[in-house]
């Protein structure tokens, strides 16, 4: 995709280059720290991270991005990452060059990620059962109890 | 019903419904017939919150085709009080049983039991969720009543919390149904349920006021608005008052106006009409025996090979 090469490209600059690693690119503007949540990032381990907030963007208005040196993202931080950052693009970058560059899919459904905020759901008992949610166009439901999630997807994602 | 499970009128066709019903209709009308059919069988009844009329409704459903039930008992005195998961307790009784119904107050709580088991599971309720036996019963009573066809149909009361109400309402999204919401604004129908309604392409129209929908009804569906969903005395007063119906609220209805509730009724029906044409509240209790009988008839039939 060209646009990294021209307006974008600036602001990149803002975060350094890495040697190994993802690039996620194209976050909608203020989900980085979601997206590091997603990651378990916290700072608390000696991952090297780079982060950009609201930077202009072309194909955005403002997007952020994150940088995770060392570490490429399975296809199951990808799925969940799709839910919050649905344009986002992920480069793995091997030796500063990047590898390999493509856009988030939005999975049909996603298993044990995150936490259903429905205080009666079954999910939240101590039954031995994953929580499941479909993903929607705008939105993920509790495949147990329905619960619709839009906005909030973020505060459930299951950080134990 | 593609699996042999029953665990939301939402997956329901119209094809469905009518099968059931049809065959309901055909043990209303013969008894006999099916009486001894399931000589043998054993249906489990996993009963986590007390519900003694949808219990014998099917116990009585069961026995009338011949077979029996055992009964894990009250939650206080079982291995549940112990805690023991659902999951375990469903694995459990699959082994004595042929089919299990479960009630349970949380939500999905049918639908996580039915994975862990291969004989037929029925939701008896799970919370706030779903009540399917009793949507079918609900249509059966409709059906020879007022017909599903063409119905204009009001559903009174606590919307948000009546899982007899969501049930119904996906339910006869099936159908050429009007189905008019009526109910305090606290107590409307979720989102959610208003969400999957529209894309279902049902026709649904929410009041405040019966008034403003009565003389268009053939069919009158009232719930119980609960006291403890509200914090204050006065105010469940005030709102319930405005949600109970007796003869002169129905002066201004069909003649024709069928009348139903799922009950236990508190106040919201008068006793005053119990005695008119448009009371068909304890016939639609009495239909879930041979709607209960038919749905069984069909799971058992269907069932997997044990
Ligand atoms: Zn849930």
């Amino acid at each position: 995709m060209s646009d990294n090469h021209d307006d974008d490209h600036d602001h990149e600059l803002r975060v350094s280059k890495i040697r190994n690693g993802t690039v996620i690119d194209h976050v909608r503007g203020g989900q980085a720290l979601n997206v590091l949540a997603i990651l378990g990032i916290d700072g608390s381990q000696d991952e090297e991270v780079s982060v950009g907030i609201n930077v202009p963007s072309d194909r955005l208005a403002r997007k952020d991005i994150v940088k995770v040196e060392g570490r490429e993202l399975s296809q199951e931080e990808v799925d969940v990452l799709s839910l919050i950052a649905p344009d986002a693009t992920i480069n793995i970058v091997r030796d500063y060059e990047v590898a390999s560059k493509h856009r988030v899919e939005r999975p049909e459904e996603v298993e044990g990620v995150l936490t259903c905020p429905n205080a009666t759901c079954i999910t939240t008992e101590n039954e031995p059962v994953t929580s499941r949610f479909d993903v929607l166009e705008d939105g993920v439901r509790c495949s147990y109890c329905e619960t619709i999630v839009r906005d909030e997807i973020a505060d459930l994602i299951d950080s134990s | 019903m593609r699996h042999d499970h029953l665990i939301t009128s939402k997956h329901l066709t119209r094809e469905d419904v009518e099968a059931v019903l049809d065959r309901a209709a055909e043990i209303d009308a013969d008894p006999d017939a099916v009486a001894g059919k399931h000589e043998g069988t054993i249906l489990g009844l996993l009963f986590f919150e007390p519900s003694t009329r949808t219990k014998m409704s099917f116990e009585t459903a069961m026995k009338r085709l011949g077979g029996d039930v055992v009964d894990m008992g009250s939650v206080e005195s079982s291995s549940v009080k112990k805690g023991e998961t659902l999951a375990d307790t469903v694995r459990v009784i699959e082994g004595y049983a042929d089919a299990i119904v479960v009630r349970h107050p949380s939500q999905g709580s049918a639908k996580m039991a039915s994975e862990f088991v291969d004989v037929p599971l029925i939701n008896a309720g799970d919370g706030a969720g779903h009540h399917p036996t009793q949507t079918l019963l609900d249509l059966y009573t409709i059906r020879e009543n007022a017909g599903l066809d063409d119905l204009s149909i009001g559903i009174m009361g606590d919307l948000k919390y009546g899982r007899t109400v969501h049930s119904l309402a996906y339910a006869l999204s099936n159908f050429d149904a009007h189905q008019h919401f009526v109910s305090p604004e606290s107590l409307q129908l979720p989102r959610e349920v208003v969400y999957d309604l529209h894309q279902e392409g049902a026709s649904v129209r929410e009041h405040e006021s019966l008034e403003e929908v009565l003389d268009s009804l053939d069919v009158l569906y009232v719930t119980r608005i609960q006291r403890e969903r509200f914090p204050d005395e006065n105010e469940y007063q005030r709102i319930a008052g405005e949600y109970q119906i007796d003869l002169e609220t129905l002066e201004g209805a069909s003649d024709d106006l069928t009348v139903m509730h799922p009950l236990p009724r508190v106040d919201e029906i008068a006793p005053e009409i119990d005695d008119t044409d448009h009371a068909a509240y304890f016939e639609q209790a009495h239909n879930g025996v041979p709607v209960r009988m038919a749905l069984l008839d069909r799971l058992l039939e269907g069932g997997v090979s044990r």
